[in-house]
């Protein structure tokens, strides 16, 4: 294969040029999952996310993916295996990690502000503090004037940036994000890739992100983790060396941006029938 | 603020108070039009007469002005009501309370969905003579009849609400880190509220009939008395104005139940 792809069966691998950081902040050692039933869904997946990268899991629908980022956030129990955050081991969801649905969960009866609040509320932040939080994180998704409103007021897109602003408001160091533009409509979903990865140059995070739409993976990410079929391993490891300092009509005709959107459809095509 | 005005949807938002305004006007319209209606064949149905026991509209409703110009209304209220509320908020913290507990533990569930299965298809009027055997015609008696009828679809309905809240939003809430009882109070029970509260209407519903059944059945008293001694004396207008009145009084505190559900623990349904 071309230059930018290496088979990775383990360990962390080079990045790209924007990074914070190359220490890894989560490793996932020998992870399997098998649901009752005997469904394999994850088969010795090691891998690890450096602090400050976006990376994406990708591949076809069944291969786990949703799974794997359940099992990182600890909502999920691997069946063999660790996961590792900042060194200590994972035992459930821990305030260094937060969460983006793919069908949002937002609580119907309450308002933009009061979800966006939810996570500090769980924590006992007082009303006053944890208000002015909400509405910094709702002005920075793009959101403000709707601090009052319920989210069946609100369009599919918007109430994903809810569901950001509230995993963004608990201030974690690892934002994990399962298909989250997956029910928004093309035009608003690239809208939205943009707007992430403007978030990005502001907010010194991580990110793991699961997704299905290969544009989405290479435009976005700084290393795009393949997964096979089920039962599910890591195929491949792409590192895209896009120049993103340029609009995001340019990122999108870029040669490199073309080329390894191609070369990762002819690695996932042998997966479909 | 900006943002604001350019989205398409906020544009939508903010022009629809006034429209909402004047579809609520349309909607009373139509609902006053429903009443006069019926209040009008009610009047013609009366006038044919489709039978000599069957009164007029106007004539039900002089009686009722009649009865309570001498206070024979209001005393019937004040003796059905006591037995009529004790009953209910016995009925509505045991049953919610009960069908919560359902909801949360599978123990409790097994242990307790059969009896309230059997409870709700039971025709509580036959058991109505045995609990009059144990009870004497005193209050007690009363109140239990008005429990039998409402418990069950209260505790059925709050439990089949808990069972089937939005499993999404519990995942949500232990990965922001919530704690079981957070879990309870700020997501379980605000979801299932609109399940419970159905089947809080429908158990007020219920325990209606069954004060009324019991006045009836037991001893007569308040409303049921009203019914009975106006038949008995073929007084057609004032036990016409006895039975409207009940199921009028009945309508209303349903009515009350949702406005108390859309005030406080669902607000998001006045905007829907």
């Amino acid at each position: 294969m071309v230059a930018v792809t290496r088979k990775v069966p383990r360990a962390a691998d080079p990045h790209g040029e924007n990074m914070a950081s190359l220490e890894s902040i989560i490793s996932v050692r020998g992870i399997n999952k098998i649901y009752p039933g005997q469904v394999h869904a994850l088969k010795d997946v090691d891998l690890d996310f450096s602090a400050g990268a976006l990376t994406s899991l990708l591949g076809p629908s069944g291969c786990g993916k949703t799974t794997l980022l359940k099992i990182i956030a600890g909502l999920l129990e691997p069946s063999t295996g660790d996961v590792l955050v900042k060194g200590r081991k994972v035992t459930g969801p821990g305030p260094e990690r937060a969460f983006v649905f793919q069908d949002f969960a937002l609580m119907p009866w309450a308002t933009v502000l009061r979800n966006v609040g939810f996570g500090l509320e769980l924590r006992g932040v007082a009303e006053a503090k944890r208000h002015e939080t909400a509405r910094r994180y709702i002005e920075q998704v793009g959101l403000a004037g709707f601090e009052d409103k319920y989210p069946h007021e609100l369009s599919g897109g918007m109430r994903q940036r809810v569901g950001l602003a509230r995993a963004l408001a608990v201030d974690a160091d690892v934002l994990l994000l399962d298909e989250p533009f997956s029910a928004v409509d093309e035009q608003t979903r690239r809208k939205f890739q943009e707007d992430l990865l403007r978030l990005r140059e502001v907010e010194r995070k991580t990110f793991i992100f699961v997704t299905h739409s290969i544009e989405e993976a290479v435009y976005l990410s700084d290393r795009i983790v393949l997964l096979s079929r089920r039962p599910g391993r890591v195929s491949q490891v792409i590192t895209p060396q896009i120049d993103r300092s340029g609009s995001p009509d340019e990122i999108r005709r870029d040669r490199a941006y073309l080329d390894t959107v191609e070369e990762i459809w002819q690695g996932l095509r042998h997966f479909v029938d | 603020m900006d943002a604001r005005l350019e989205d398409p949807i906020a544009a939508q938002l903010a022009a629809q108070p006034g429209e909402a305004a004047r579809s609520r006007h349309q909607i009373l319209w139509w609902r006053l039009a429903s009443i006069a209606l019926f209040c009008g064949a009610w009047e013609v149905a009366g006038r044919v007469p489709i039978n000599l026991a069957f009164p007029t509209f106007s004539s039900t409703i002089m009686a009722f002005g009649e009865m309570v110009a001498d206070g024979t209304m209001l005393k019937a209220y004040g003796l059905t009501l006591q037995p009529l509320v004790i009953g209910l908020i016995v009925s509505a913290v045991l049953g919610i309370s009960t069908g919560v507990a359902m909801g949360l533990r599978k123990s409790v569930e097994w242990m307790a969905a059969p009896i309230f299965i059997v409870l709700q298809a039971a025709p509580v009027a036959a058991v109505i003579p045995m609990v009059t055997f144990v009870y004497g015609i005193g209050l007690t008696a009363k109140v239990i009849s008005v429990c039998l009828l409402a418990l069950p679809v209260i505790v059925l309905n709050s439990y089949k609400a808990v069972a089937n809240v939005n499993p999404s939003l519990i995942t949500m809430c232990s990965s922001f880190l919530g704690s079981r009882w957070q879990q309870i109070i700020k997501i379980i029970l605000p979801d299932a509220s609109p399940v419970i509260f159905a089947g809080l209407r429908l158990g007020i519903g219920a325990g209606f009939v069954g004060i009324i059944l019991a006045e009836l059945l037991i001893t007569p008293t308040g409303i049921g008395d009203l019914i009975t001694y106006h038949r008995a004396v073929a007084n057609y207008g004032h036990m016409y104005a006895a039975t409207a009145s009940i199921i009028v009084f009945s309508a209303f505190t349903l009515s009350a139940l949702q406005w108390v559900e859309e005030s406080w623990i669902r607000p998001e349904k006045k905007r829907s």
